[in-house]
């Protein structure tokens, strides 16, 4: 016990309100669906069920492209694009207005921390739609030719670890262009993409332009493979961006996908917010991020400086209810995903790296995982080339610039990369080298709605955000 | 130097172009990232009885000040009174830990809290722009000390920082030292908003510290802007570093500008995720402070009977 | 108990409004203590609008230099919101703009509705520039040698901008707005004999999140004003649209001596309903290149 212990903070649960059970958005209407799947959403937290969710079958995926396809052509498509932008600001407006509601119902779904998804998920999300809102009736200035054309249809099937943030990369931009979507959120975390439906319709938003399924696999599938879309859209594993870029045929496709990124550390960086930029890194969400710093690459020189610094750092995280405004690290998303985390781990320890974890209490019920640290790592461990998605830390050395480089270049992935270094010059030199499509130099994890985001190599293609992220959704 | 068993030392006397090199040499601060990470510790969430344990550590971290032109001894005295008994009505809110007044009227200050276990803080060297020479810079110290003050808060020369002149800055405050040592506890001001970047407030608080200060203080509070949680970050940062180096322990003083309970309970938990239970003590951490100590009274008074107060029901220190 | 009889049946007296000037977020009269009288399209009298001195011209630039540190220090983001609530606010009065705006122009109802409705939407598309007019102009520059060099968009600083004489709302925030999207102040000459609806829109400005001293509008004659702002050493660019063309030559003669950037009125841009060309933002904006060594 310290001398300072923080009271429970918590955020009531009272501003949001959950369903029993929640139908599929189609044609602007929740609906049920023509088969009888039916999934729980629990909350990974305390383990409670938070509602009943339906499955969508191959039959109501049908439906849903239907729907989009007849609001493209008589609607969506024709409307000129200064009234496509109104009715996005419309929506980023009352994402604003709703922003508690739908912060406390993101932290409960998905089990991250009530101050990350009220200070970072919420505003990016809303920010997202105003950013695109206001490219609508500019695309002729966007660098795409004097009149490009939507696409028409896009299936978007997004993950679990920033639902309604990634809802928004996804149906911001394609909206925007003057296409309609069908989206499918992961099916841990449905929720926040269900009360976003509701906002389309607050919005006034014309039936069809915008259509959530849920479901798991099976719906995903059927969303992407469906012959009546002209574009799919994917965030989400690598494995599964290889299966949907197999299954494109004539499709457009642009995929976001894993990632391994190099955090490298220089003798001369700024070391006290180096290690603020190691913890944000991974710890960060939980380290569920594609673009996590999962590897630190420490310039030996500082090793010992640097991981002190780095464990000490770490005994001041707080583990604990999302809920709580003090939290730092929530929920793992779902027992699979524990079980992933904690098989990588225990691998890591097997193949003789040290394992070292933030002491922590962790709670009985829900999925929880201690923020941990493996030293001795080399480049062969597994914990070294394979994307944990958790809140676990491998430490590997470098002796020079040309050295960081190599190493960190060394995977099959290519999303993201930080850099540490009081040295302008080195700054760039290795932003010119690194292999990745977002280097973060002196910072980590930050994101904006007119920032392109996205991999190189493996870890998919194509851009979201910027003028760049456009592209995606113009038949340019 | 601290040379107790197993702890880390250096030995090396550091001075001339040697301390320019080493200050100079200090990891670099990135004021973006520290920013952000004063403003993610902003947010903290201190409710029910962590807020009731902050309040009352932050009132007894208060050095009660008055350091004003038109100062006298009836005013000093009346704030003396305050810091003895802020609510008259409530025995159980604890005493500040100090009165800080100017040299003169030190003697007046002394008298009035004699036996009662607060201390008694002079400002010296030319407060509070530190313009003078050592001479006259000494005699206020010794003349401070004379008249009761047993702890110093000097300024040092920030025109001699600015210009590189680090041995210069150094020599004052060892001279200082000297005549303060075995009597009063040396607090030294860095004046961060003249000093401008973190980095400067990284190099000026090692230099303090190396040069014997017990505290290093963010300001004169006669310049704005004066304390800060980015600057107070990078300060605690410094002492925890000097300890880990050192093995001496200096303590933090912020001043100037905080004037909500609000700010105050955001300091410590600055203190608390920063350096931990070590500083959180009034011998270790204090915040200097006027009007911040009837804002610590209002909320303690609410978080007891639940109600919003006004000022109708607090004691004025004048 | 006769008095209340008597009151329901005496028509109701309306309360006037009084047209002043609007600088540094505060309604003032003008400094000279004169006004002059503004009719409609038929002669019949509407107001007495506030004839700025030179001195108004003065002080309006006064508060347009205080406010460019802040305006033009807020992210892009933040600008696109404050201006997009400005459009909200316009919505919210559409009924009481199309009133000034028929009294002014001599519009049918429809007409004046659609100028209205043009003006909201115009002030929305500017909006939605703030955070993309740099990545439209900006670059890495691929020079042939091992430095990282971008091209980055600034505001210029302090705007004068002389509004359209006959398009007396939809002009006014045609030249308006591109301006202030990328952090410039303005200092803004209504149309001489059709002020009123800039009156009003200074007090949607004054009721939004707009830092007084961003925009600044300025009722009176033309030829008046306009060369005070003209040849005033700190201001940084001027739009000459709403000077008559020997006044324009003057003006522009004036703004040589500080080397203003000058925007001159083109014939493309009409009757103000067609889709605006970006060149009205791009005189706004400077370029600034920087060059760095990229070295381990």
């Amino acid at each position: 016990m310290g001398k300072f212990e923080y009271a429970p903070a918590p955020e009531s649960r009272d501003v949001v309100a959950l369903r029993g059970s929640y139908g599929l958005f189609i044609d602007g209407d929740f609906v049920p669906s023509t088969g009888d799947g039916v999934f729980k959403t629990i909350s990974p937290a305390t383990e409670e069920v938070l509602a009943e969710v339906t499955e969508a079958s191959p039959d109501d995926v049908d439906r849903a492209v239907s729907a989009a396809r007849k609001a493209y052509e008589r609607t969506w498509s024709v409307m000129p694009g200064r009234e496509r932008a109104k009715y996005l600001f419309r929506i980023a407006r009352i994402i604003q207005e709703r922003a508690r509601e739908l912060a406390v119902l993101e932290s409960l779904d998905n089990g991250k921390p009530i101050r990350e998804s009220r200070d970072v998920d919420i505003p990016l999300a809303a920010a997202h739609f105003f950013y695109y809102a206001g490219w609508a009736d500019k695309l002729e200035h966007a660098g795409f030719g004097p009149d490009p054309r939507p696409l028409g249809v896009a299936g978007q099937v997004i993950p679990w670890n920033f639902p309604l943030l990634m809802l928004a990369w996804k149906i911001a931009p394609a909206l925007a262009c003057g296409n309609t979507v069908v989206l499918k959120p992961a099916e841990t975390t449905p929720l926040t993409a269900l009360l976003f439906a509701e906002i389309c319709q607050q919005a006034d938003l014309p039936p069809g332009v915008v259509n959530i399924v849920t479901g798991a696999g099976a719906t995903g599938r059927a969303l992407v493979t469906h012959p009546g879309i002209d574009k799919v859209a994917f965030t989400g594993s690598t494995e599964v961006g290889k299966e949907i870029a197999r299954a494109a045929g004539r499709k457009k496709v642009t995929l976001e996908l894993g990632g391994k990124a190099a955090n490298i550390v220089f003798a001369d960086a700024p070391v006290d917010q180096a290690v603020e930029g190691i913890v944000n890194g991974i710890f960060f969400n939980q380290g569920h991020v594609c673009c996590a710093g999962s590897r630190l690459l420490v310039q030996e020189s500082v090793y010992d400086q640097v991981l002190e610094s780095l464990r000490r750092r770490l005994t001041t995280l707080r583990l604990g209810d999302p809920l709580d405004k003090n939290t730092d690290v929530g929920a793992i998303n779902s027992p699979a995903q524990l079980a992933k985390i904690r098989e990588l781990s225990d691998s890591g320890e097997a193949e003789g790296a040290e394992r070292w974890s933030a002491p922590c209490e962790l709670p009985v019920k829900g999925f929880w995982f201690p923020p941990t640290v493996f030293t001795g790592v080399s480049p062969a461990h597994r914990i070294a080339r394979e994307e944990i998605f958790g809140p676990v830390l491998s430490v590997l050395t470098f002796r020079t610039p040309a050295e960081a480089i190599a190493k960190a270049n060394n995977t099959p992935y290519g999303l993201s990369a930080g850099v540490w270094t009081d040295k302008g010059s080195r700054v760039l030199w290795m932003a010119a080298r690194l292999r990745a499509g977002v280097v973060w130099a002196n910072t980590f994890n930050k994101f904006d709605p007119t920032s392109p985001f996205g991999g190189y190599k493996e870890s998919g293609y194509g851009r979201e955000g910027g003028r760049h992220g456009l592209e995606a959704y113009l038949d340019v | 130097m601290n040379e107790a068993e197993g702890e880390p030392v250096t030995t090396v006397t550091i001075a001339g172009p040697d301390l320019r090199r080493f200050l100079d040499g200090l990891p670099g601060v990135d004021s973006v990232g520290a920013e952000a990470r004063a403003a993610v510790l902003a947010s903290r969430s201190i409710k029910t009885t962590a807020k009731r344990l902050a309040l009352d550590l932050a009132i007894s971290m208060i050095d009660l000040t008055t350091l004003e032109g038109q100062d006298t001894p009836g005013k000093v005295r009346a704030m003396c009174a305050k810091a003895m008994h802020p609510d008259p009505t409530d025995p159980t809110v604890p005493m500040v830990a100090a009165v800080c007044v100017y040299p003169d009227l030190a003697d007046v200050a002394a008298a009035e809290v004699k036996g009662a276990g607060i201390h008694v803080a002079s400002v010296a060297t030319g407060f509070p722009s530190g313009r003078a020479s050592l001479e006259v810079k000494l005699a206020d110290v010794r003349s401070a000390i004379a008249a009761g003050a047993d702890e110093v808060d000097m300024v040092i020369d920030r025109g001699a920082f600015l210009a590189g002149k680090y041995q210069l800055v150094f020599d004052e405050i060892t001279a200082v030292h000297e005549v303060c040592q075995g009597r009063a506890h040396l607090k030294v001001i860095l004046e961060t908003g003249e000093l401008v970047t973190l980095d400067n407030v990284r190099r000026a608080s090692w230099l303090a510290m190396l040069a014997g200060a017990d505290f290093i203080k963010t300001s004169t509070g006669k310049v704005s802007p004066a304390a800060t949680l980015p600057v107070t970050l990078v300060m605690l940062e410094a002492v925890r570093d000097y300890r880990q180096s050192h093995g001496r322990q200096v303590g933090v003083k912020a001043a100037g500008g905080i004037r909500t309970a609000k700010d105050a309970i955001r300091y410590l938990v600055l203190v608390n995720e920063t350096v931990g239970d070590d500083w959180l003590d009034p011998d270790w951490f204090r915040l200097g402070a006027s009007s911040l100590l009837n804002d610590l009274l209002m909320q303690r008074t609410k978080l007891a009977t639940g109600r919003y107060s006004g000022p109708d029901y607090f004691t004025l220190d004048s | 108990m006769s008095e209340t009889v008597a009151a329901s049946s005496a028509p109701r007296v309306a309360v006037r409004k009084t047209y002043k000037l609007y600088i540094g977020g505060a309604f003032p009269r003008s400094e000279s203590g004169r006004s002059y009288p503004v009719t409609d399209h038929k002669d019949n009298f509407l107001a007495n609008a506030a004839m700025a001195s030179r001195k108004d011209a003065r002080d309006a630039v006064s508060a347009a230099r205080k406010a460019v540190a802040g305006w033009s220090g807020a992210t892009a983001y933040n600008r696109g919101q404050v201006l997009y609530r400005v459009a909200e606010l316009l919505e919210g009065r559409r009924s009481q703009f199309t009133a000034e705006v028929r009294a002014a122009e001599g519009l049918g109802a429809r007409a004046a509705e659609a100028a209205v409705d043009a003006t909201i939407d115009r002030w929305v598309w500017y909006a939605g520039w703030a955070d993309k007019i740099s990545q439209v102009r900006g670059a890495a520059n691929p020079v042939a040698g091992p430095y990282y060099n971008f091209s980055v968009s600034e505001a210029t600083g302090v705007a004068a901008v002389l509004a359209p004489q006959d398009s007396s709302l939809l002009g006014l925030v045609s030249v308006v707005a591109p301006a202030v999207v990328s952090g410039n102040t303005v200092i803004a000459v209504a149309s001489e004999s059709r002020p009123l609806p800039a009156v009003t829109l200074s007090e949607v400005l004054a009721t939004s999140d707009v830092p007084g001293g961003v925009i600044n509008i300025l009722t009176g004659r033309t030829a008046e004003i306009a060369p005070w702002l003209a040849s005033h050493m700190d201001v940084n660019a001027i739009d000459l649209t709403g000077a008559p063309d020997d006044l324009a030559d003057d003006l522009a003669d004036a703004a040589a001596d500080n080397l203003k950037r000058v925007i001159r009125p083109r014939s493309t841009d009409g009757d103000w309903t067609g889709s605006p060309s970006l060149h009205r933002m791009h005189g706004y904006l400077e370029t600034k290149t920087v060059w760095h060594p990229t070295g381990m």
